[in-house]
């Protein structure tokens, strides 16, 4: 049961957004820019710190609807999501992404964890600085839509298929108030 | 030295926003909803949210412009700021902000500390639930906004004179980003 009454029973951060519109809007929009965008990260990529990060802040809603986003974009690889979450640094991912998810995993600690070694070493594997910029924003947003999530102790669906369709919603529409002003997935 | 090049001296938040506008315009769009839009929360006490959890964040930049903020609208001067800082629950504010700092100090922690009991006492004292909503949206935020500021190493001025002389020149004025530019 959420903390607070939402006049909805959409799950996880949907029955948030629905319930105050005025700070979905924004919300939304953030997500759609730094998770859609295509220039330097691909959206798999970015999927991956959002998942990644929200693991480590122990937010499962924000942990398996990001990972399945991932997978779809992955070409239904969701081994690959699996082995990021679990061990990045064995997964088979580019050592860009990995420096720049050790990047945002000292984000997740807090801003001053991160040292000008961890960039220097993204930066070593091609990390841009507009790549650095965009996972420090993603890490950190994470921080704030994961402590939205369990803050609010948000309805947590226990089927996994409702997951895989809403995340197919987000892959194919993106972010935005249709994911909680119209009809659910399921 | 920030860690990135971000093109522009501009001090704490305003450099990568600056650098990134098109993220600048949904965070300036959130901060204005959440901390100057109409509600039933003051300015002063919403301000006092954001300054309290930037300084359990140890985030310099964000609790001196948003404490010379909270000072601004709440016509105190910093001591009260400083002593809700240190320890807000024998500060002289209200009940209601002492229980919706007690959620916003949980909220930092992680979403999981905020129990049903914290809920309970700050309904108690009068919190309605879309408070309580934005309490948790506001710290939520702020753990975003603080490691956007730490994370990418921006400068910050250290002298507190400048905050406060800020904040009452830009108080009246919106959060707004510049807008997405060509870059």
């Amino acid at each position: 049961m959420p903390h607070i009454d939402f006049n909805n029973n959409f799950p996880g951060i949907r029955g948030a957004l629905a319930y105050r519109p005025e700070t979905a809007k924004p919300l939304g929009e953030l997500a759609q820019i730094l998770l859609k965008d295509t220039v330097g990260l691909s959206p798999a990529e970015r999927e991956l710190i959002a998942m990644y990060v929200s693991h480590l802040n122990d937010c499962f809603y924000c942990g398996q609807s990001h990972g399945e986003i991932a997978v779809i974009y992955l070409g239904d690889n969701r081994q690959l999501v699996e082995d990021v979450r679990n061990d990045y640094k064995s997964a088979a991912i580019s050592d860009k992404l990995k420096a720049l998810l050790g990047v945002a995993a000292k984000v997740q600690q807090g801003g001053k964890h991160v040292t000008p070694q961890d960039i220097d070493v993204a930066r070593s594997h091609g990390a841009t600085d507009r790549d650095i910029h965009d996972t420090v924003l993603i890490a950190a947003a994470f921080c704030m839509f994961n402590r939205y999530v369990d803050g609010l102790d948000t309805l947590v669906p226990t089927d996994m298929e409702l997951y895989a369709q809403r995340a197919k919603q987000v892959a194919e529409h993106g972010y935005g108030p249709h994911i909680y002003a119209g009809q659910q997935p399921l | 030295m920030s860690h990135i090049d971000l093109q522009n001296d501009f001090p704490g938040i305003r450099g990568p926003m600056a650098y990134r506008p098109e993220t600048s315009v949904p965070l300036n769009a959130l901060a204005e909803v959440l901390l100057r839009g109409k509600n039933s929360l003051s300015r002063g006490d919403r301000e006092l949210i954001a300054t309290f959890v930037s300084s359990l964040n140890d985030c310099h930049f964000c609790q001196q412009i948003h404490g010379g903020y909270a000072r601004h609208y709440m016509e105190c001067d910093m001591g009260l700021i400083d002593a809700v800082k240190s320890d807000f629950v024998a500060s002289d504010i209200s009940a209601k902000m002492k229980m919706l700092l007690w959620i916003a100090a949980s909220v930092q922690k992680g979403g999981k500390n905020v129990t049903q009991g914290h809920i309970n006492a700050a309904k108690s004292v009068g919190a309605t639930d879309l408070e309580i909503h934005d309490t948790v949206l506001i710290a939520a935020a702020f753990c975003m906004f603080n490691r956007y500021v730490d994370g990418l190493a921006t400068w910050a001025p250290e002298s507190r004179d400048y905050y406060i002389e800020r904040a009452k020149h830009r108080a009246d004025e919106a959060y707004v980003s510049h807008g997405p530019v060509n870059k």
